[in-house]
C-alpha cells in the first residue's frame, strides 16, 4: 500500500516537473504545424464550350466523356476531400465576344460533396459559348479560398482560350505568385498543338501537370488520380518568406520549409541562428516555371556575416526539367579553433550563437520573351540538428581477418613459448 | 602436429565461409510486399516506398515522379524501373532517374542505365541506378552518401512536344542490400539525413545564447557497439590467448602413451 502511494507521488512529481519544464524548442515547432483542420480542396474546371459537341473520343461527343467521368469521379471521390465544380462556356449562347468571355459559373461549390446533386448539375450541362478559361482560373481559384494547405484546380478543356486577354498562362503565373500554394493541373481533350501549348504553360507556371486524355479511361483515371493526389499532398505546404538582398537584415529563419521567389540572376539571403556543436543543414530547389535556355544551375551558399564562404552546394543540368537543387552540411564545431579574435572570451559567455549566411543565386537564361517577374519558385528546407564530430582516429581492428590474424599470432607465440619452455627444462635437467 | 594442423584448416574454413559474398543481384520484390500505385509530384509530396516494395503507377509523359526511401549505413541501393508506352509516339525519347539525398543533393549512380533513349518504335525503356554503399559518417563538407532519406525522381529529359501528355505506365523498385558488411569507416551521424518538411517561422530577433544541456550520462551509452572495433579486437585477444594455450600444449610431451 505504502509502496503503491510513494510510486504514485513519484509519478505526479515527474509530471509536475515535466509540466514546469514545459516543450523543448522541437514540441513547440510541432504544435505550431500540428495537423491542419482543412479539408484537401479541389475544383474541377470544365470546359462546356460549342468544341465539346464534337463526336471524336471512341465516337462520343466530348462533353458526354466528360460527363460520365465527372459522375465516376465524384462516386470515388474519398469523403473528406471538399470537391467543386465550375464549368465555363455554358449559358451564354449569343454571338458577344465581350459578354461570352464573362461566362463562367460555379455549378458546385466547395464543399463536402452532394453526390446526386453534382451529377445532377452534370448531367445538365450542355457545349454552349466561348471558352474563357483565364477568368475561369481566377474564379476558380476564389472558390477555394485562401488557407494554409495547398489547393488544386483540374481543368478540363478541349480548346484553346478565345478571351485573352486576361492570357490564362499568365493567371496562372499570377495565381502562383499570390502566396497561396495553387496547383493547377490539366487535361486536354484535343490533339490540338495550341491548346497543348497553353495548358503546358499554365501547368509549368504552378508546378501542375498535362494530360493528353484521349479516351473515357483515361480522363476518369486521370482525375481521379489528381483527386487523390489533392487529399494525399494537400498539407505539404511551405511558409512564404522574402530572401533579403544582403545578408544584414535577411530574415531569420527557424528550422522548417519556406517558400520564395527568385528572380533570373538574382541572389536571395537568409540567415540561420546556429549554436556551437550544431549543424546547419539547408536544401534549396529552385523551379523552372518558364521557358528557360537547356543549361542551367542553382548555387547554394553559406557564408559568415563577414562574407567569408563556409560552404556551397551546387547543381547543374541540361534538358527539360522541374527543379534544380543543391543542399549542404555546415557544423561549427570545427571552427572555434582556428577562429583567432573569438568575439568576447569571458567566461560567462560560454554558448555564442552565429549566425549562418545562406545564399540563393541562380544560373538560368531567359529564352527571348520570357517574362521575368515575378521570380522563379524557390523552395528553401533549413535544419539545425546535433553535430556530428569526426570518428577518433581507428587505433583498434575489425574484422575477421583480424581474428584469424590474432589467433595464428597467439598460436604462433604459445608454440614458440612452448618449444622454448622444453629446450629450456632439457638443459636444466642435463646440468 | 596433426591437431594443429587441423585446427588452423579449420579457422580458415571459417573465416572463409565468413567472407561475404560481394555480388549484387538484380532487385525483386520482398514477398508479400504491398504495391504502390502512387507518386509525388515534388520532394515535399514524394511518395514513401520501402525497399523490396514495388510500385506501379499510371502517369502522362512529361510528369515528374517522386519517391522517397530510407538508407541505413553500409547499405547499397539498385533501383530498377520500367516505363511502358501504350500509344505510339512521334519521336524518341530520352528518360532518366535522379536520385536525391536528404539535402536535395544529387547522387552519383556506380552501375545502370541512368538516361536511356527510347526508339520511337519501342513499347517500353527500362531505367536503372545502383548507388554508391550508403556510409555511416561523412565530414559536413562533403557529398558522401550517408543514412536518411533518399529521393528518386523518374522523368522525360528529351522528347518531341507533341509526345507530352500521352499516358505511360511505369513501374520501378528499389532493392537494398547490406551485403559486403558495413565499411571501414567509425563513426556516426548525429541525426540521419532526413529532411524537416514542416512550414518554418521566421524569428524576429536572434536568439538568446542557451547553455548546453547536460550530456546524459547513460551505462548503455558506454557500451561499446555489437560490430565496434572494440568488440572485435577484445574477441581476438580472447582467441590469441586461447590459441597460444593450445600452441603451448601442443609442444608438451604426453605424459603417457
Amino acid at each position: 500500500m505504502i509502496n503503491k502511494r510513494r510510486s504514485t507521488i513519484v509519478l505526479f512529481g515527474l509530471l509536475t516537473a515535466a509540466a514546469l519544464i514545459g516543450p523543448s524548442p522541437a514540441g513547440a515547432d510541432d504544435e505550431t504545424s500540428e495537423p491542419v483542420a482543412e479539408p484537401p480542396k479541389v475544383e474541377l474546371v470544365l470546359d462546356v464550350s460549342g468544341s465539346m459537341r464534337a463526336r471524336d473520343i471512341d465516337g462520343r461527343s466530348r462533353i458526354s466523356v466528360a460527363q460520365q467521368a465527372f459522375n465516376e469521379v465524384v462516386d470515388a471521390l474519398p469523403d473528406e476531400t471538399q470537391l467543386g465544380i465550375r464549368v465555363l462556356g455554358a449559358t451564354y449562347q449569343g454571338k458577344d465576344k465581350k459578354q461570352g468571355c464573362l461566362d463562367t459559373q460555379q455549378i458546385v461549390p466547395v464543399g463536402p460533396v452532394d453526390r446526386t446533386q453534382a451529377k445532377a448539375a452534370v448531367a445538365g450541362l450542355r457545349p454552349t459559348g466561348f471558352t474563357p478559361v483565364g477568368l475561369a482560373l481566377r474564379s476558380a481559384a476564389q472558390d477555394l479560398g485562401t488557407g494554409s494547405t495547398a489547393r488544386r484546380i483540374v481543368l478540363i478543356t478541349d480548346g484553346e482560350d478565345t478571351c485573352a486577354p486576361p492570357d490564362p498562362c499568365e493567371v496562372a503565373r499570377e495565381l502562383a505568385a499570390q502566396g497561396t500554394r495553387l496547383v493547377v493541373d490539366t487535361l486536354g481533350l484535343a490533339p490540338d498543338e495550341k491548346v497543348r501549348k497553353q495548358l503546358l504553360c499554365i501547368a509549368g507556371a504552378t508546378g501542375g501537370t498535362y494530360t493528353a486524355a484521349q479516351s473515357a479511361d483515361e480522363l476518369t483515371g486521370r482525375i481521379k488520380q489528381l483527386v487523390d493526389r489533392a487529399r494525399d499532398t494537400y498539407t505539404a505546404t511551405p511558409a512564404v518568406v522574402g530572401g533579403g538582398a544582403a545578408c544584414q537584415g535577411a530574415p531569420l529563419l527557424a528550422p522548417g520549409v519556406y517558400s520564395d521567389r527568385e528572380a533570373f540572376s538574382e541572389h536571395r539571403w537568409y540567415r540561420v541562428p546556429v549554436r556551437p556543436g550544431q549543424e546547419l543543414r539547408a536544401s534549396v530547389s529552385v523551379a523552372l516555371d518558364r521557358p528557360v535556355n537547356p543549361d542551367y544551375g542553382v548555387l547554394l551558399r553559406a557564408t559568415a556575416p563577414d562574407g567569408r564562404e563556409l560552404v556551397r552546394g551546387v547543381d547543374a543540368g541540361s534538358g527539360r526539367t522541374d527543379v534544380v537543387s543543391a543542399g549542404l552540411r555546415w557544423s561549427a564545431a570545427e571552427e572555434e579553433d582556428d577562429d583567432g579574435p573569438s568575439p568576447e572570451p569571458s567566461p560567462g559567455a560560454e554558448q555564442a550563437v552565429r549566425t549562418v549566411c545562406l545564399v540563393v543565386s541562380n544560373s538560368f537564361a531567359a529564352k527571348p520573351g520570357t517574362q521575368t517577374q515575378p521570380g522563379m519558385p524557390v523552395e528553401l528546407t533549413v535544419d539545425v540538428v546535433a553535430a556530428s564530430p569526426a570518428p577518433d582516429g581507428p587505433d583498434l581492428g575489425r574484422g575477421w581477418v583480424l581474428l584469424l590474424l590474432l589467433t595464428l599470432a597467439g598460436l604462433l607465440t604459445g608454440l614458440v613459448a612452448g618449444l622454448l619452455t622444453r629446450w629450456w627444462v632439457h638443459t636444466w635437467r642435463v646440468n | 602436429m596433426r591437431t594443429l594442423i587441423r585446427a588452423a584448416a579449420a579457422t580458415t574454413a571459417v573465416g572463409l565461409a565468413l567472407t561475404p559474398a560481394a555480388a549484387l543481384a538484380a532487385p525483386s520484390p520482398s514477398p508479400g510486399a504491398t504495391t504502390v500505385t502512387k507518386a509525388g509530384t515534388s520532394f515535399l509530396t514524394a511518395t514513401t516506398v520501402t525497399a523490396g516494395q514495388p510500385v506501379q503507377v499510371g502517369a502522362s509523359t512529361g510528369d515528374h515522379l517522386y519517391w522517397s526511401f530510407r538508407a541505413d549505413a553500409g547499405q547499397v541501393h539498385e533501383i530498377t524501373a520500367t516505363v511502358t508506352f501504350p500509344k505510339r509516339r512521334t519521336g524518341a525519347s530520352t528518360w532518366t532517374v535522379d536520385v536525391f539525398d536528404g539535402l536535395r543533393r544529387r547522387q552519383a549512380c556506380t552501375a545502370g542505365a541512368q538516361t536511356p533513349t527510347a526508339d520511337a518504335a519501342a513499347t517500353s525503356v527500362a531505367l536503372g541506378c545502383t548507388l554508391r554503399r550508403v556510409r555511416p559518417w561523412a565530414e559536413p563538407w562533403s557529398g558522401d552518401p550517408l543514412p536518411g532519406t533518399y529521393y528518386v525522381r523518374l522523368s522525360v529529359t528529351d522528347l518531341p512536344e507533341p509526345d507530352l501528355g500521352l499516358p505511360v505506365e511505369v513501374e520501378m523498385l528499389v532493392g537494398a542490400t547490406d551485403e559486403g558488411g558495413a565499411s571501414g569507416d567509425d563513426g556516426e551521424l548525429a541525426a540521419p539525413l532526413v529532411p524537416n518538411t514542416r512550414a518554418g517561422t521566421v524569428l524576429a530577433a536572434e536568439p538568446t545564447p542557451e547553455p548546453v544541456a547536460e550530456e546524459e550520462t547513460d551505462l548503455t551509452g558506454w557500451l561499446p557497439d555489437a560490430g565496434s572495433r572494440w568488440v572485435w579486437t577484445g574477441v581476438g585477444g580472447v582467441l590469441a590467448a586461447v590459441a597460444g594455450v593450445v600452441g603451448f600444449a601442443l609442444t608438451r610431451r604426453p605424459r603417457r602413451g
